[in-house]
């Protein structure tokens, strides 16, 4: 039932259920996510996308009680991420996120970017500069900021914020970026921004997207996946879910008659 | 109609109450300010502070007294904060809610309640006599510093409470342990309120009589060590108006007591403002 991509496979996700404590929230799911490819989670409110997502980064260790089971093969080293055998900081040194609020420590706009390369330990000035010039560059941000690093992050606007947030989440490398509702705090100006940045971030790294605008799905995902009460309804290149869904329920929820 | 005037008659009433709260803790506050130092500031000289009491205290300044103070609250200060940030890191960080979590948390409330005279008590027994310590700052700094090791681990705990969970969250994302998150996201957010929990305890320490008579003792001689036995500004105090030797040193060194509190919490204002500003 849920389509096998053609591509290279950066992770592929498989039979997971997860459990807080005793509420299943999410049911058997098989999901294949494509190399420098974006892919969007959609799906109402509660649908389990953004537990889903956060199984990626195991942030749900950091809670009592939360169980996973089944697989997430990462690739090329065939990692189970959610293997308990697997310390979730290794997980979370190649996986990073940006979060649905922008985040930034109450540090410099410099500190903040450095923060992931500051807990690997590096203590090489000249190395840590140059990284985090190089994610400002990539999170479009640098030409704004490159006068004022040494501010509090604080100052800037929501969405510098919230691309700054994105260079923190870069200046480490990551092979997979996750993306919980990164626009939903902003305006139609900063969203616009943040959409054009992760289209271009695609041909580095790996993105999973959740999100609950629809268009946002359309417009800069490669496949998407619809997700009702814990399942994976369909998964397909997003074209293909926007413009022919194979499921009623996808046609129902992007068609607008519920969510 | 008329419970609507009614209303407008209890807001009138608890307005005035409100005000009459208010103005009387601030005339409490003058009037022992006023007292205190009307007697006692024309005492304070330099020769007051720079000279070691003479003949049990009827002369001279006090000197030795105020270096009491200042080691016995330093010895507590340095003791009780890593303790008790430890503690109250411990308590939200490090362990869920549990037996153990409900244990500590009752024994520091506890503690907290307990008169100073007990943990002078407690203090004489255990430093004093069974460790052997004798009379001493090491022996009164560590008693202060389990008399204010609930302060600062109650102020701990609330400051790191406040910090927003998204701070921790963003710390693990980016690859952090454990103890980096509570190095680099809590801790220097928690600051601020660890910093209120040490004024209040230099306060506390700084005006404790009862503990320290009988930890440290009450001798005027010029301390060598932390073995020394010392007396503080506030024994002295209390030993010059109680045992009658004079009232007028007495108010001296109230005055004194009045104005060295004034500057820590001046200059621990000040720095923690230049703190809070300098990160915002």
């Amino acid at each position: 039932m849920v389509t096998q991509i053609s591509e290279g496979l950066k992770a592929e996700v498989k039979d997971l259920n997860f459990y807080y404590t005793h509420h299943q929230a999410l049911k058997n799911i098989h999901l294949q996510i494509a190399e420098k490819k974006i892919t969007a989670l959609i799906g109402p409110s509660g649908c389990g996308k953004t537990t889903y997502l956060r199984c990626f980064n195991r942030m749900h260790d950091l809670y009592p009680g939360n169980r996973y089971e089944g697989e997430i093969i990462l690739f090329p080293d065939q990692l189970n991420i959610i293997s308990p055998k697997i310390d979730p900081i290794e997980v979370r040194m190649r996986i990073s996120m940006v979060f649905q609020k922008p985040n930034p420590f109450p540090k410099t706009v410099f500190e903040n970017v450095a923060y992931g390369l500051r807990v690997r330990g590096e203590s090489r000035r000249s190395l840590v500069e140059d990284k985090v010039e190089k994610a400002l560059k990539q999170a479009a941000l640098w030409e704004e900021v490159k006068d004022r690093v040494q501010d509090l992050a604080f100052n800037l606007s929501g969405g510098q914020q919230q691309r700054l947030c994105i260079a923190r989440a870069l200046a480490t490398d990551p092979e997979i970026l996750l993306f919980d509702e990164p626009t939903s705090a902003l305006d139609p100006t900063a969203t616009s921004k943040i959409e054009e940045l992760i289209m271009q971030l695609k041909k580095e790294v790996t993105i999973i997207i959740v999100t609950h605008n629809m268009q946002q799905a359309a417009r800069v995902s490669d496949y998407t996946a619809f997700m009702y009460l814990g399942e994976i309804i369909e998964f397909d290149k997003t074209d293909k879910v926007f413009t022919h869904p194979s499921k009623k329920l996808t046609e129902d929820y992007i068609t607008g008659r519920f969510g | 109609m008329r419970s609507n005037r009614l209303r407008y008659v209890t807001q009138s009433v608890a307005k005035i109450l409100i005000w009459i709260a208010a103005l009387s803790t601030i005339a409490v506050m003058i009037l022992i300010l006023f007292q205190i130092l009307r007697e006692g500031l024309p005492i304070l000289r330099l020769s007051f502070f720079t000279q070691s009491p003479k003949s049990m205290g009827r002369e001279g300044g006090i000197l030795t007294p105020i270096i009491g103070t200042v080691a016995l609250t330093v010895v507590a200060i340095i003791v009780a904060t890593p303790l008790g940030v430890g503690t109250a890191v411990f308590l939200r960080e490090y362990t869920r809610e549990s037996r153990i979590s409900r244990v500590i948390r009752f024994g520091t409330d506890c503690l907290a309640g307990v008169p100073s005279i007990i943990f002078g008590l407690f203090g004489f027994v255990f430093f004093v006599i069974y460790l052997n310590m004798g009379w001493s700052i090491l022996s009164g700094g560590l008693t202060l510093a389990a008399m204010i090791l609930p302060t600062i681990i109650c102020t701990t705990e609330e400051a790191i409470k406040a910090i927003p969970y998204s701070f921790r969250e963003v710390s693990y994302s980016l690859g952090g342990t454990k103890w980096q998150t509570v190095t680099r996201a809590i801790l220097p957010n928690a600051l601020p309120g660890i910093f209120t929990g040490i004024i209040l305890s230099v306060g506390r320490s700084i005006g404790e009589t009862a503990a320290i008579i009988l930890t440290a003792g009450s001798s005027l001689v010029m301390p060598t060590s932390l073995f020394s036995p010392i007396r503080t500004m506030a024994v002295h105090f209390y030993i010059l108006a109680r045992e009658g030797i004079s009232m007028e040193m007495a108010y001296g060194t109230g005055a004194a007591l009045i104005l060295l509190v004034l500057f820590v919490n001046t200059i621990a204002n000040g720095l923690l403002n230049r703190y809070i500003r300098h990160r915002s």
